[in-house]
Formats: structure tokens, C-alpha cells, sequence
């Protein structure tokens, strides 16, 4: 076999040069946005592999970022559960608090590469608004940072973060002022703000380039985790783990094993209330094949096709759409994607607080229930790796409420 | 093709003037004001109807039409019911073309080879569907061609001569040309430099050419007619609407102040 030939058996050859994996994914914006697209996509095809701007993403990972984060092998909760090891991957230690800094990096480089002078990005908890801020602070470029009115109240913490770095935020009342009216109001300031503006996209989604850029800037996850998983325990894990809003955490765990066929991969989504209350927001679980935002993808719609309002807990979560690459993988069958609900979500993060001594984000708590479920089920020489990709913070106000305390 | 456009606009050409074309949405601010207005915008001056159909995310739209999508979804819009609306429209008047605007989920959902079979059989003459651009000809545009029915495709001030070339590629009935960098109903465009894009894009296509997006009055239609094939008011004519509500004016006078307005902007022209 010639070792040059394109791979075409692999689940990690996607998207094609059109951005399509499978059916998803894609360009579907208007012409008003296509050449700042089009813009970014050669930018990106140029310096996707210039060793000099990969060696700036390393450098500002390690020094400033904090990478590589440890695996951690959770010990009290592995005994608690009494079942498969657990390790987490800790990206809830990054600067600024999860892993949404490993995106917006790697893009503000890429920013400065093509002469922008201008920086604006959508938020729904506001870590990624936070992630983009500080990035934007550090390289000393203006910054406008789109939020719905809804997600401003509750995720005031970081709303006041990202003014103390220098950052405008700005609140969205249109539609249902959350975070998929941020990223609609984020796009019409592109196609009003073309010479000067770059948009950092903080999820994978979006029209092509941006799920491959933001899958390539957050699968340092994966790869270190391999080094260190080979280290430690020297071989591959059984059962990997990571909640999905977007998909960007899970996709940048999850991409570097996704041809490892012995390695099972579980996405988890937000159940909300639960499914059959409509009150969520699993655009797999409970979504059909939709366009939006520049994808194709899963969305949660109506049978006329409007976009339906997302419910989830965790703020982070509350998107009603996910990454064309997860739609994809779902539909291979490759990734298993599976809910839990605002309750369940809420039992883990005590959990792991009382255990691990972590106070986990509300996010990949999801991932922490479901790994709660499906630990006891396994014996003791299984390994689950989980990303444990921010930290609870943010959410100590969200989580006195929903456990009716008053602070 | 379906002829209606190309009969109008050959008519214009005779008449010596450039076209209005006026935007409603489609059930804004709900299904018999919407259709009492649309009835009454050829007598005011309407030469050609571009619809909206309400969508929950528009984004290439700004605050005014984003706002008549959501008064219309409020008040029970949906694609069918557009589809009515027009063929209502159609029992008086086979004449004036109607265009449909709107993004592409809601007719993804709704299937494409039955809305494009649906559309052409009740009397629609073409489609702008703003979020597919040509590197997505296959999803819609190909099979709108073959069906008969115009695929009217949006060109912008940051359209260099390349781009514009696959932008014209499957382009028919007419160009509809963008006027400023941004969404719809905010800034409004210098003049001079419109018109001399327009000229730009004529030395690559013998379609017609509508201006839009920023035009708000009866000055500015003047302007732009002098050197377009048609001018566009879309966001100032769904400000009416909102204006007129928020005066709790009843549906006869909604109507009449939106006719009102189009015989102004109609004026410009003649
Ligand atoms: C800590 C954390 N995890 C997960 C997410 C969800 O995003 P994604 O699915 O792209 O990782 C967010 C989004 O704000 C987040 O803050």
C-alpha cells in the first residue's frame, strides 16, 4: 500500500475541501459574509502548518495558558464509584478557567497574521467571551463581545471579567436573547465591520473553515492525553468522556482517538428537564438536520423549521444546535451520544466537589453524570478518561438557586 | 422560466423608468393585514413584490425585519401559510412577479422538491434564498432553474470582479445588488460610489439590476433610479408597519399608511 494515499477509511479525514463531513457542515452564509469567509479560509490554509505560528500557539500555551494540564487520576471518586478508573483531563486549569482559551489563541494569532485590528466574539456562559477578552487584552486589540440578556443575568461573574479586561459587552435582545441571537448579532457586525474585523467563533460550528480551525486548536486536549494516558497506564483508555454544548471540548478530546476502534466515545448532551418535556437542549438526542449559522447540521427546530429555544442549566450547554463534525459522527455511529438532565448534572457537581475537592463548571458536570452511571457497570481494570474542561466558578450562583440557598 | 419578470421589466424599459420593488413580510403582523397590504402595493406603485418568509434567525437582517419576522411567527406564520397568501394574491393579479425571500431551514424542513413544485404552481416568479451562496448551487438553485422559477442572487459592495463571476454564474430574472457593507435598514450608501459599482457589475451581465438595503425615502429612489433597473425599499416599509402598531391603528389603516408610503416612494420614479 502506498503510504502517501489519502486515508479514506478514517473518521478523521473530514471535512473536504468544501467543508463538508458527510452532509454537514458546509457554507451557508450570505454573500455579504462570503469573502470575509473566503479571507479567512486562505489565511487559515496558509498558516496552518507555518512552523512560526505554531510555534507562537506553543509558546503562549505553556507560558500563559498553563499546557499541558494534567491527567488526573481521580482516586477517592474511582473508590466511590467502585468500578472503572477515572481520570480526568484537566483543562478546568487553564488560565481563565476551562478550555475556550485554547481557541480563542489560536485564533487571535491567526487575527493578528492577517492585519485585524478589531476583535469581536458571541458568549453564552461567558467563558469563551472571557477566553477572547483576555487573549484580546494580551495582544492589546479592541474587543466587542456579543451576549444574550437572558445569559448576562445569569452568568454575572464573567460579564464583570470581561469588563475589567478592556472588553465591551454587549447585550442581544433580539429573538430569544440567548446565545444563538449573540452569534446571529456577532455576524451582523462582520458583515457591517468587513476591512478591520476578525470574529472568534468560540465553538465548533460555524461555516467552514471555522469547525475544522476551532477541532485543531482544541485537539491539543487529546494529544496530550494520549501521551499521558500511554505513560501512566500504558495503553489506550476503554471509555471516553466529555459534555457537549457546541462540541468543541468533546471534539478536541475525543478527534486524535476516533480511529482507535477499541476506544468507546460518549458525548454527552443537555437534557434539561428531559427530553420528552421539550425543556432542553440535545440537538442530537432530540433535533433533526437543519441549517443554521453556517452549517448544516442538528438542530432543535419546529416542523416549520424555526429554531426552537434551548434549555439547559448549564448556560454553556444552552445551544440549539451542535457541530456539523458530531452530526456526522453520530449519524457513522462512531460517537455515542447520550443526555442527562439539569438534575442529574447537579447531583455530580456535589459530587465531585465532596469527593475530588473540585468544583467542577456546570458543563462538564453533565459528563461527570454520566460517567457516574456507567463506572459502576465496569470492572476495575477499565479506564475512563473524562474532560473536565472548566471549573465552577461561574456557577456558584446558578447552583445556590437551584439548591435554594441564598448567598 | 417563468415570464412575469422579464415582462415587467421590459415594459420599464419602454415606460423609461426604473422599477420599485417593495418587501413585506409575510404575515406581518398577521395574516389578513399582511395580505390586505399586499393586495393594495401594485395600485400604489409596487412594480415588483418581494416577500419575506419569517424566519427565527435572519441574520443577514437588521432590528426592522427581524422584528416583522417575529411579529409574523407570533401571530401563526409559516410556510404554508406564505404559500396562501400569495396564491390569494394570484386570483387578482397574474401580472406583477412576486419574489420570495427568506433563509433556507424553513424550506430544507419543508422539503425542496415539494416547496419549489408548490411555488411555481401558485404563481411565484422567483428566490432569494440569502444564507446559499453558489459554493452551495446544489442544494436549492440547480433544481429551482429546472423547475421554472428565477434564482435572484444578492452581489455586494465587496464583490471583486472574481467573485462576482460565480455570483452570476446561475443568477436569473434579475441582480440584486447590495448597496452598503452591512444588514439590512441601517446606514445608507454614497451615491456616486453605487453607481459606480453598478456600472461595474453591467459590463458582466446583461440582467437587469435592483439596488437595496439602507433605502429609506423618496430622494434616495430618485437617486438610485437614475442609474438602476429598480430600487428596493424593504426595512422603511416594515417601520410603518411597526409604526402604525404601535399606534393601535386597525388593520384598514395599517394597510393604507403602508400604501400611502409606497405611492410616495413610487413618485421618485415617474
Ligand atoms: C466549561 C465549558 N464547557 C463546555 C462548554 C460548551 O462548549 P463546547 O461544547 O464547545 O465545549 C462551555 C461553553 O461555554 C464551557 O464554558
Amino acid at each position: 500500500m502506498n503510504s502517501t494515499a489519502p486515508i479514506t477509511d478514517s473518521y478523521r479525514s473530514g471535512p473536504d475541501d468544501s467543508g463538508h463531513f458527510g452532509i454537514f457542515g458546509g457554507r451557508f452564509v450570505a454573500e455579504t459574509l462570503m469573502p470575509l469567509i473566503l479571507e479567512v479560509d486562505r489565511a487559515w490554509q496558509k498558516y496552518r502548518n507555518d512552523e512560526d505560528y505554531l510555534a507562537d500557539i506553543r509558546y503562549y500555551a505553556e507560558h500563559y495558558v498553563g499546557r499541558p494540564s494534567p491527567l488526573y487520576f481521580a482516586k477517592r471518586l474511582t473508590e466511590h464509584l467502585d468500578g472503572a478508573k477515572i481520570y480526568f483531563k484537566r483543562d478546568e486549569l487553564n488560565h481563565t478557567g476551562s478550555h475556550k482559551i485554547n481557541n480563542t489563541l489560536g485564533q487571535i494569532l491567526l487575527a493578528r497574521r492577517m492585519n485585524k485590528h478589531r476583535i469581536i466574539a458571541e458568549t453564552g456562559a461567558g467563558q469563551h467571551g472571557v477566553a477572547a477578552a483576555t487573549v484580546c487584552a494580551l495582544f492589546d486589540l479592541p474587543c466587542v463581545v456579543y451576549m444574550g440578556e437572558t445569559d448576562i443575568e445569569r452568568q454575572a461573574p464573567n460579564v464583570f471579567r470581561m469588563k475589567l479586561l478592556g472588553t465591551e459587552v454587549v447585550p442581544v435582545t433580539s429573538g430569544t436573547a440567548t446565545l444563538k441571537d449573540a452569534m446571529n448579532e456577532a455576524l451582523r457586525d462582520w458583515v457591517a465591520n468587513v476591512e478591520d474585523t476578525f470574529y472568534i467563533i468560540g465553538t465548533c460550528a460555524g461555516p467552514h473553515p471555522y469547525p475544522e480551525m476551532v477541532r485543531e486548536f482544541q485537539s491539543v486536549i487529546g494529544r496530550e492525553t494520549r501521551e499521558q494516558i500511554m505513560q501512566y497506564e500504558n495503553r489506550l483508555p476503554d471509555v471516553m468522556v466529555a459534555c457537549i454544548g457546541g462540541g468543541s471540548n468533546a471534539i478536541g478530546l475525543f478527534h486524535p482517538f476516533l480511529d482507535d476502534s477499541d476506544v468507546d466515545i460518549i458525548g454527552v448532551e443537555a437534557g434539561g428537564m428531559g427530553i420528552d418535556t421539550g425543556q432542553h437542549a440535545a440537538s442530537l438526542t432530540g433535533g433533526q438536520p437543519g441549517v443554521l449559522h453556517g452549517n448544516r447540521t442538528y438542530l432543535l427546530q419546529n416542523d416549520d423549521g424555526q429554531i426552537r429555544d434551548a434549555h439547559s442549566i448549564s448556560a454553556g450547554l444552552d445551544y440549539p444546535g451542535i457541530g456539523p463534525e458530531h452530526s456526522w459522527l453520530h449519524e457513522q455511529g462512531r460517537i455515542e451520544y447520550v443526555s442527562v438532565t439539569d438534575q442529574e448534572a447537579l447531583d455530580a457537581f456535589q459530587v465531585c466537589c465532596r469527593t475530588e475537592g473540585i468544583i467542577p463548571a456546570l458543563e462538564p458536570s453533565h459528563a461527570l453524570a454520566h460517567v457516574m452511571k456507567i463506572a459502576p457497570t465496569m470492572s476495575k481494570d477499565q479506564i475512563i478518561v473524562m474532560n473536565m474542561c472548566g471549573r465552577g466558578d461561574k456557577d456558584v450562583f446558578t447552583v445556590a438557586d437551584a439548591l435554594g440557598e441564598k448567598l | 422560466m417563468t415570464e412575469r419578470l422579464q415582462v415587467r421589466f421590459e415594459a420599464l424599459k419602454k415606460e423609461g423608468r426604473a422599477g420599485l420593488v417593495t418587501f413585506i413580510t409575510a404575515g406581518d403582523p398577521n395574516p389578513e393585514t399582511s395580505l390586505e397590504i399586499l393586495n393594495g402595493l401594485p395600485e400604489a406603485g409596487a412594480d415588483i413584490i418581494e416577500i419575506g418568509m419569517p424566519f427565527s434567525d435572519p441574520m443577514a437582517d437588521g432590528p426592522a425585519i427581524q422584528l416583522s419576522s417575529q411579529r409574523a411567527l407570533n401571530n401563526g406564520a409559516s410556510m404554508a401559510k406564505t404559500l396562501e397568501m400569495v396564491s390569494s394574491f394570484r386570483e387578482n393579479d397574474d401580472a406583477t412577479p412576486i419574489i420570495l425571500m427568506g433563509y433556507f431551514n424553513p424550506i430544507y424542513r419543508y422539503g425542496p422538491p415539494g416547496f419549489l413544485n408548490d411555488a411555481i404552481s401558485i404563481g411565484v416568479d422567483g428566490l432569494i434564498i440569502v444564507d446559499l451562496p453558489p459554493e452551495e448551487d446544489d442544494e436549492l438553485c440547480h433544481a429551482c432553474l429546472t423547475t421554472g422559477l428565477n434564482w435572484i442572487r444578492l452581489t455586494t459592495p465587496t464583490s471583486d470582479n472574481n467573485r462576482l463571476s460565480s455570483v452570476l454564474k446561475n443568477s436569473s430574472g434579475f441582480v440584486y445588488h447590495v448597496a452598503i457593507t452591512g444588514i439590512t435598514g441601517t446606514r445608507s450608501a454614497e451615491i456616486e460610489e453605487l453607481e459606480a459599482t453598478v456600472k461595474r457589475i453591467r459590463t458582466q451581465t446583461s440582467l437587469p439590476i435592483a439596488v437595496g438595503f439602507g433605502v429609506k425615502s423618496q430622494s434616495q429612489v430618485r437617486d438610485i433610479g437614475r442609474f438602476a433597473d429598480a430600487v428596493v425599499v424593504g426595512s422603511a416599509l416594515v417601520n410603518t408597519v411597526k409604526s402604525a402598531l404601535e399606534r393601535d391603528l386597525a388593520k384598514q389603516q395599517i394597510a393604507s399608511e403602508v400604501h400611502d408610503f409606497v405611492k410616495e416612494l413610487a413618485a421618485g420614479l415617474r
